[in-house]
């Protein structure tokens, strides 16, 4: 078990977890809080300063880490919703059948998100 | 005063049933609920609980009581039940139920065991005993307090969908009890065990064993020092 736990976990270890849990809700945050001031700095944002928000460097790296943190964060999570709801003690002795599924569209997902975000800022 | 007591015997029931019984309350008295349970056992001597020292110092008669856990015997009914209303007795919620009243605490038990609830201390024994400052045993009160009773754990969501897994808060408030011991020397071995992702980080800190500990003690906060201590040790 311990093995399977190390496998599918992202951090290795709950404490990882936790850790990377939180620092990725505040890159979240910052991201969110900076995109918001966007707005308010420029009340009639046309597409052309749209795009030159997302062309400087600095502000293509603050994207990808926020996607990289964005995926992180919704892969602990689902992770952690599908071992709390999908055991064998709610959907019994099928559980880890639907649990890796539910999971490996979960990884699906957050592959997808993650190699189509950097397509798009780069 | 009408009592309404979860009735269910797996060897013979197809499934449980609530039992009505009216039960005469002596007048001007606010009897416990443990007392109204007995009461109405004379009635029907076949309602099986849990009961001992009727003092919530054995932590025997933990149940569910109008919704929510507690210890039968010191729960005043005037606390319990609102005036006119029935008084509603359910076993322990989440964990299998051996008869009536009485849940199967086998794997409440295994939880408390994994956390190795004894001082171990590697250093030869002096000729007396281990002395401690006033100051660090101060630091075990709130921890040492535990009856074992399992009203938090067993309302305790995470512990309902992780029983075998999560420690739950009454094990973890334990763990804490012999981490924060100034004679204990196992600290990094116990630490090491908790920091898998189920032991401990399955406590979102809801504070329901906070809300139904029948002494008052504080399992979240004891949670959150765990989680400090692990993130120190791991950096």
């Amino acid at each position: 078990m311990d093995m399977v736990t190390n496998v599918t976990n992202l951090g290795r270890s709950g404490l990882g977890d936790w850790l990377i849990q939180r620092f990725s809700a505040v890159i979240l945050a910052a991201y969110a809080l900076y995109i918001l001031g966007s707005f308010l700095v420029h009340p009639e944002m046309d597409y052309l300063q749209w795009r030159a928000i997302f062309d400087s460097t600095a502000m293509r790296f603050f994207s990808l880490i926020t996607v990289l943190a964005l995926c992180a964060h919704a892969w602990i999570g689902m992770w952690t919703i599908s071992t709390d709801y999908l055991t064998s003690v709610q959907l019994g002795s099928r559980a880890t059948v639907y649990r890796i599924l539910f999971q490996a569209v979960c990884a699906l997902i957050t592959v997808v998100y993650l190699l189509w975000g950097i397509q798009i800022l780069w | 005063m009408l009592v309404s007591i979860y009735r269910y015997n797996p060897d013979t029931d197809a499934k449980p049933v609530m039992q009505d019984i009216e039960v005469d309350m002596p007048a001007g008295k606010d009897l416990m609920v443990l007392d109204v349970l007995e009461l109405a056992k004379n009635k029907d001597p076949s309602i099986t609980y849990r009961r001992s020292c009727r003092e919530g110092v054995c932590g025997s008669d933990g149940m569910n009581i109008n919704g929510t856990n507690g210890l039968a015997c010191i729960t005043p009914i005037s606390v319990a039940v609102k005036p006119g209303k029935k008084l509603v007795l359910r076993p322990l919620p989440g964990l299998p139920v051996i008869r009536d009243l009485v849940v199967d605490l086998t794997i409440f038990y295994k939880q408390f065991e994994k956390i190795k609830p004894y001082l171990i201390n590697d250093t030869p024994a002096p000729g007396i005993e281990r002395l401690q400052s006033p100051e660090d045993r101060e630091k075990l009160d709130g921890l040492y307090e535990c009856i074992l009773c399992a009203c938090c754990n067993t309302n305790c969501p995470s512990f309902w969908w992780n029983p075998d897994k999560f420690i739950g808060p009454a094990g973890l408030l334990q763990a804490y009890r012999f981490l924060a011991d100034s004679r204990d020397t196992a600290t990094a071995a116990r630490l090491s065990e908790l920091d898998d992702p189920f032991s401990v980080f399955r406590c979102r800190g809801i504070m329901n064993c906070v809300a139904v500990c029948p002494k008052g003690l504080n399992p979240t906060r004891a949670i959150g020092h765990i989680r400090s201590m692990l993130i120190q040790q791991g950096t």
